[in-house]
């Protein structure tokens, strides 16, 4: 299987468009750590990129690439290889240099500037998203037919859980405000990548002090041990639960 | 060497395969022939696994194909378009599969590679080539590989006469090594020299299926052509596409 991804990662190397990702990555979070005093501070601006940039560009950038390598997977299909094998090591070959340019773009000035558990978290939650969004953009692909269907899923997916679901579970939440809604809020938060991810970070930092009896309550869950291996479970399984998907679709394709 | 039974394929409303059953052996050249849209490229296609069936199975070397893909070690395919990575290199192309299909350097037949010169552009670009160049590649990677099976879409559309007599004498050489080969074309002067059994195709039905010799001694006619029209005249309508072709032939000759 690496022998394949090896030539995926080749032919994502060569179109450079992951170079240029990287850079922008790098640029952005040195700058930030430069031109703000605290380091918190930068923290949580660099949180913005990586919850909104991060699985957009993850999207259609593995959108696109599926397209693109559409007639290596009908090359591959002659050969004596399973369907499932080759859509994985598509998978590994994205998700691998969509995480090398995560982990260097930001990777490396958090761990130069923030080398504490909020960086950490960060670099986590970056991690993660890359993977769900990955994942999210494979099962995308292979369900619609043509290239703009695609990347228009693929869009619409990143509207929804980077804007729209916020607005429908604050509406939610004025809708039952007279209800206790702190446990509720957090099974709400589990049902979105990015919503559990920056719940994740922002309960590190100091900032979480001003959000109430919600935020403490939270910082209760996910603080302890549990928090942790709620969010790290709920990630995995928004990785591999569309990837799953994905393939069962793949495999009864025609192509 | 590959048995099908009961093989029905609709895409949408259209019936693609309709009931097809049929047995090919080794040491037979079969000519799958048939207008346009006809389902002979489904056929080849199901045959390797790239269309799934509604229903029905196939079997090669008397394992049914149903998801393990080994069996495709067996086969080499030459698309009728064939699409390749745009940024692989010609050479690349063939190291890559070389090292999928793990064959000895001795088990290679690169007897095309030589004669079509492909050696030559080993460094160029996959984008760069030209359609007919293409097809040579797409030749000689399906005999690269010394497969018993070997599936021929279309092999000699868009060769220059040289290129396609050099294919034409190739496929002959694997005749006489007792290999089971599948070809698709409508130059049927083309099939005439090479095939030992002709099987038609029309409207996903299986109209007939008979040695050469057979359809020639019904018919009383030397020619592949001439004897396909005369069978297909036996009231059936849809065949006057092949009359037309040989009206058009004849006007072209006397002009």
């Amino acid at each position: 299987m690496l022998k394949l991804s090896r030539y995926v990662l080749y032919d994502i190397l060569r179109s450079k468009v992951v170079l240029a990702y990287t850079l922008f990555l790098f640029i952005v979070s040195f700058s930030l750590f430069q031109l703000e005093e605290n380091d918190s501070k930068a923290i949580l601006s660099l949180l913005t990129i990586v919850l909104i940039v991060v699985p957009l560009i993850s999207m259609i950038f593995t959108t696109i690439h599926y397209y693109n390598s559409y007639e290596f997977i009908e090359l591959m299909l002659s050969q004596p290889l399973s369907r499932t094998r080759i859509l994985l090591s598509e998978y590994a070959g994205v998700a691998l240099s969509l995480l090398s340019a995560f982990l260097i773009g930001v990777g490396i000035p958090v761990l130069f500037f923030a080398f504490d558990e909020t960086g950490l978290a960060l670099l986590f939650t970056g991690i993660a998203l890359t993977l769900v969004f990955t994942s999210i953009a494979f099962l995308a692909s292979v369900k619609a037919r043509d290239k703009a269907r695609g990347i228009g899923a693929a869009l619409l997916l990143w509207f929804y859980f980077a804007l729209i679901y916020d607005g429908l579970v604050l509406l939610i939440l004025f809708a039952f405000s007279d209800y206790p809604m702190e446990k509720f809020t957090l099974l709400l938060s589990a049902l979105n990548p990015i919503d559990l991810g920056r719940i994740f970070i922002m309960l590190k930092m100091d900032i979480s002090a001003l959000m109430g009896y919600t935020g403490a309550l939270y910082k209760d869950f996910f603080g302890s041990g549990t928090g942790v291996f709620f969010t790290l479970g709920i990630m995995l399984l928004w990785i591999t639960l569309p990837l799953l998907w994905a393939i069962r679709v793949f495999k009864r394709k025609d192509l | 060497m590959i048995r099908i039974e009961n093989l029905k394929k609709k895409f949408k409303k259209l019936q693609a395969l309709d009931d097809i059953n049929s047995l090919f052996n080794q040491g037979q050249v079969i000519s799958l022939i048939g207008p346009n849209g006809s389902g002979k490229t489904t056929l080849i296609k199901c045959i390797l696994g790239m269309v799934r069936a509604d229903s029905g199975s196939i079997h090669v070397n008397g394992k049914q194909i149903n998801g393990d893909p080994s069996y495709r070690s067996q086969i080499g395919y030459m698309p009728q378009i064939g699409r390749y990575p745009d940024n692989m290199k010609v050479g690349q192309l063939f190291r890559m599969l070389k090292d999928i299909r793990k064959i000895p350097e001795t088990g290679l037949d690169t007897d095309l590679l030589v004669k079509f010169n492909l050696v030559s552009i080993f460094d160029k670009p996959m984008r760069t080539l030209s359609g007919g160049t293409r097809q040579k590649v797409s030749a000689a990677l399906a005999f690269y590989f010394n497969p018993a099976i070997l599936i021929l879409d279309e092999p000699t559309a868009g060769l220059d006469p040289l290129s396609s007599e050099i294919l034409k004498e190739k496929i002959m050489q694997e005749k006489k090594k007792n290999k089971l080969i599948l070809i698709t074309s409508h130059i049927l002067s083309d099939l005439d020299e090479l095939t030992t059994d002709v099987m038609y195709l029309q409207e996903g039905k299986m109209i007939f299926y008979k040695e050469l010799s057979a359809l020639k001694k019904e018919t009383n006619e030397e020619k592949l052509g001439k004897a396909i029209a005369n069978i297909m005249k036996g009231g059936k309508k849809e065949a006057l596409w092949i009359d037309e072709v040989l009206a058009l032939k004849e006007t072209v000759k006397n002009n």
